[in-house]
């Protein structure tokens, strides 16, 4: 059993197209009816990995049509990237419709190459069980050189130290959160942010 | 217990240990019986410094019994102890900090710097925010190496710091 | 008796500066600094009406040692010894995940002993953290008993992980591709009679600790989170489970050989500090019953570790895996871009989901509650910093 979830886990997706591997019989165990909220339930009575997650992306899909984007979709991790414009919206509809109601972590990637910066929120649920084991990846880009988004803060309160730490370590300004303030850095810290690519640290 | 006392082996080191303490006692007794006194409750700071900790908090566990050298971490005030055990990592934040708690202690203080962070840096030598070894900062009297450091060699450390002490003259 | 009044001009005729108290002094800034017997190396700021405590703020960042940049410039393997490091007492876990996620970017894969070891070796591993936060949290309480009690167990557990891997703390045992080394000769023997001796002992801390009437009167009541605002503020690990979510990662989303345990997922449903501090010890419990089942299943021969190449380097892409470490839940996010040297690695910790509990539960408890409160939140600094 560990070696079939094994090979499902080994397929890497590097397209940043959606791609749906192609799943191997996997026996999952039948997720228990969705807990009654105010919402279509997913179809979560198929004990299909990808397809579960599918069902998920449809309903995103459905609301929000072209605004998001799927980069990918695997067993039990989807990437999602909107516009800055957009985060809020969708962040509200994923938390009070489809169920995922916390925020596990926030940080942030830095892209030369492309000129931008991308910010990832990795959101989980505690309440409903067929979505214990799913994190959602809610990403954004902005660029490099006036690094400014909109906080998540009232959507998702747990955020409020990983985006002061985002800011602080990368230069990303949130729009809107209490406090855009030095962190986990010395007070007299004048360098560039450090886990900007440009920062090298020293001998390297 | 007399025949283990003076046997061969040991007779010699207990004529030098005899000598020393006859000698010393006798030219100066005062200075002898003060540091006696000091080397006997050195009374450490509670000021963590990094990962160190854990293993200076098992040197005081039952196994690697640190109090019996007399080190108790007197959770009051720092105006009473002697002794600041550097352990780990000092990150330039700490820095000022760990000055200013050395500068309160009184007279007179010692300060061991434990782990291979506190002396040169360690494994962290290429970070950002970390100081390549604390003796910029504090004099420091006794270097004990290691990542963390084994609680029988703290041990050590604190018998070299005894020497040492034992050593210095009282003005 | 003159009044207030006279002394004032008294004082004045004297030339002496005196402030007449006023609504706006009746706060008193308190800076818990890292030089304090209750606060570690962490610093938080509290304004204190009396004996209330009206506002909290806190201040990390004492042992932040960059962690993630580093990871950058060292290859995948090079990378273990410094990140275990920031929980250096539970540091076959934080290896654990960081070993997951690199083997599903690179796509190795771990044979089955391997699996069974990196299990048995995490599972003592969190009987070691949990027996050092209930020591700290002994001396937090002044019950110095119950520092010399698990001090001194947790040294027999830590001497079975030194026959396992030959250091005390730093095991650096985890791989990607499974772990290091094979367990040494009668190593079962020795597991099982140690776990039946513990399983005596915690019969014994429950009866000097939990129900001490002291203890229980401390934290009985004090810092209560709910279990919405468990959820809204994102905790996780022992302090989402005494809040009432039965949430545990080796049984939502089970890695490794997890899913052939047999386990039950240890929870209370009042949310206060007495609970967080007794789901830790039904944890430890559970725990032992746990490492006998995989004792017991553990193949009896084979391969321990994958054979790797020397850089190993898979196609560009990420990965978030999650482990259920001593504390909580702690996840790595992982970017490759092709070559040997991650691109980006991002470490979840529970400490620093943990950290925002802390305002909240603290504003309106007394200041004699705050080592109570504090320390049941499971925050560990050095990990919090990264």
């Amino acid at each position: 059993m560990s070696s079939e979830k094994k090979e499902a886990q080994k397929k890497p997706s590097s397209k940043p197209v959606a791609e749906k591997p192609t799943p191997p019989a996997v026996a999952k165990p039948p997720a228990p009816v969705a807990k009654p909220a105010a919402a279509p339930a997913p179809p979560a009575k198929e004990p299909d990995a990808p397809a579960f997650e599918k069902g998920l992306v449809d309903e995103i899909k459905k609301r929000f049509g072209d605004s998001v984007k799927i980069v990918f979709i695997k067993r039990l991790r989807i990437k999602v990237q909107v516009e800055p414009k957009d985060i809020v919206e969708v962040a509200t509809f994923l938390r009070d419709t489809m169920g995922f109601d916390h925020a596990e972590s926030a940080g942030g990637t830095d892209y030369p190459k492309d000129n931008q910066i991308e910010v990832i929120y990795h959101l989980g649920s505690y309440g409903r069980e067929d979505l214990a084991a799913h994190i959602l990846s809610l990403t954004t880009r902005t660029s490099r050189d006036d690094a400014r988004l909109p906080t998540l803060i009232n959507v998702y309160n747990s955020v409020e130290y990983h985006e002061r730490e985002t800011f602080e370590m990368l230069g990303v300004y949130f729009d809107g959160h209490p406090r855009n303030d030095r962190f986990l850095l010395p007070e007299d810290w004048a360098d560039i942010p450090p886990l900007r690519k440009d920062f090298r640290i020293k001998g390297r | 217990m007399k025949k283990e006392l003076v046997s061969p082996t040991t007779f010699n080191v207990l004529v030098s240990k005899l000598s020393d303490i006859l000698v010393r006692a006798l030219d100066q007794p005062l200075g002898y019986a003060i540091n006696w006194g000091r080397i006997w409750s050195l009374w450490p700071v509670h000021l963590e410094t990094a990962c160190c900790s854990v293993e200076f908090g098992a040197a005081s566990g039952p196994r690697y019994d640190v109090e019996r050298f007399g080190i108790i971490e007197a959770f009051g005030s720092l105006r009473q102890c002697d002794l600041i055990v550097v352990q780990g990592t000092v990150t330039r934040k700490m820095a000022p900090r760990l000055r200013m708690v050395y500068d309160q202690m009184p007279e007179p203080k010692y300060v061991i710097a434990m782990g291979a962070c506190a002396i040169t840096g360690g494994l962290y030598i290429d970070s950002y925010n970390v100081l390549p070894g604390v003796d910029g900062i504090v004099p420091v009297d006794v270097y004990v190496p290691g990542c963390p450091p084994r609680p029988e060699t703290l041990i050590q450390g604190t018998m070299l710091l005894q020497e040492k002490i034992k050593r210095s003259k009282i003005k | 008796m003159t009044s207030v009044e006279e002394k004032f001009e008294e004082s004045k005729r004297l030339g002496l500066q005196i402030v007449k108290e006023s609504e706006d002094d009746r706060l008193m800034t308190l800076s818990v600094g890292p030089q304090h017997p209750g606060s570690g190396h962490f610093r938080f700021t509290i304004k204190v009406d009396g004996d209330y405590i009206v506002y909290c703020d806190p201040d990390p960042g004492y042992v932040h040692r960059g962690e993630e940049k580093m990871c950058e410039y060292r290859n995948v393997i090079q990378n273990i010894p410094h990140l275990e490091r920031p929980v250096i007492h539970d540091s076959n876990n934080i290896t654990y995940s960081y070993s997951l996620a690199i083997e599903e970017l690179v796509g190795i894969e771990v044979p089955r002993r391997g699996q069974f070891i990196r299990a048995i070796a995490s599972e003592l591993n969190r009987q070691v953290y949990t027996l050092y936060w209930l020591a700290i949290y002994g001396i937090f309480l002044g019950h110095s008993t119950m520092f010399m009690w698990p001090a001194g167990d947790r040294e027999l557990f830590i001497d079975l992980l030194e026959a396992l891997t030959g250091a005390r703390v730093t095991h650096a045992f985890n791989i990607p591709g499974g772990v290091r080394n094979d367990v040494p000769e009668g190593f079962r023997d020795r597991c099982i009679r140690q776990i039946r001796y513990f399983e005596k002992r915690l019969k014994e801390y429950e009866d000097i600790f939990y129900n001490n009437p002291l203890f229980r009167q401390r934290t009985e009541g004090v810092g209560i989170l709910s279990k919405d605002d468990a959820t809204k503020l994102g905790v996780a690990g022992s302090v989402l489970r005494a809040s009432g979510i039965p949430y545990d990662i080796r049984k939502a989303e089970p890695y490794d050989i997890y899913n052939e345990v047999d386990f039950k997922v240890q929870y209370m449903k009042t949310g206060d500090s007495f609970a967080r501090s007794y789901v830790p010890f039904l944890d430890m419990r559970e725990s032992c019953q746990i490492i006998e089942q995989l004792l017991d299943k553990m193949p009896k021969s084979g391969e321990v570790r994958a054979k790797l190449q020397p850089n190993p380097k898979g196609p560009p892409g990420e990965a978030y895996r999650r482990v259920e470490s001593g504390r909580g839940a702690l996840g790595y996010y992982v970017v490759s871009d092709g070559t040997p040297k991650p691109y980006r690695v991002k470490i979840s910790v529970g400490s620093f989901r943990n950290m925002l509990a802390l305002p909240f539960l603290l504003v309106g408890q007394k200041l004699a509650d705050m080592p109570a409160v504090y320390w049941s939140l499971n925050y560990w600094p050095v990990e919090a910093d990264r």
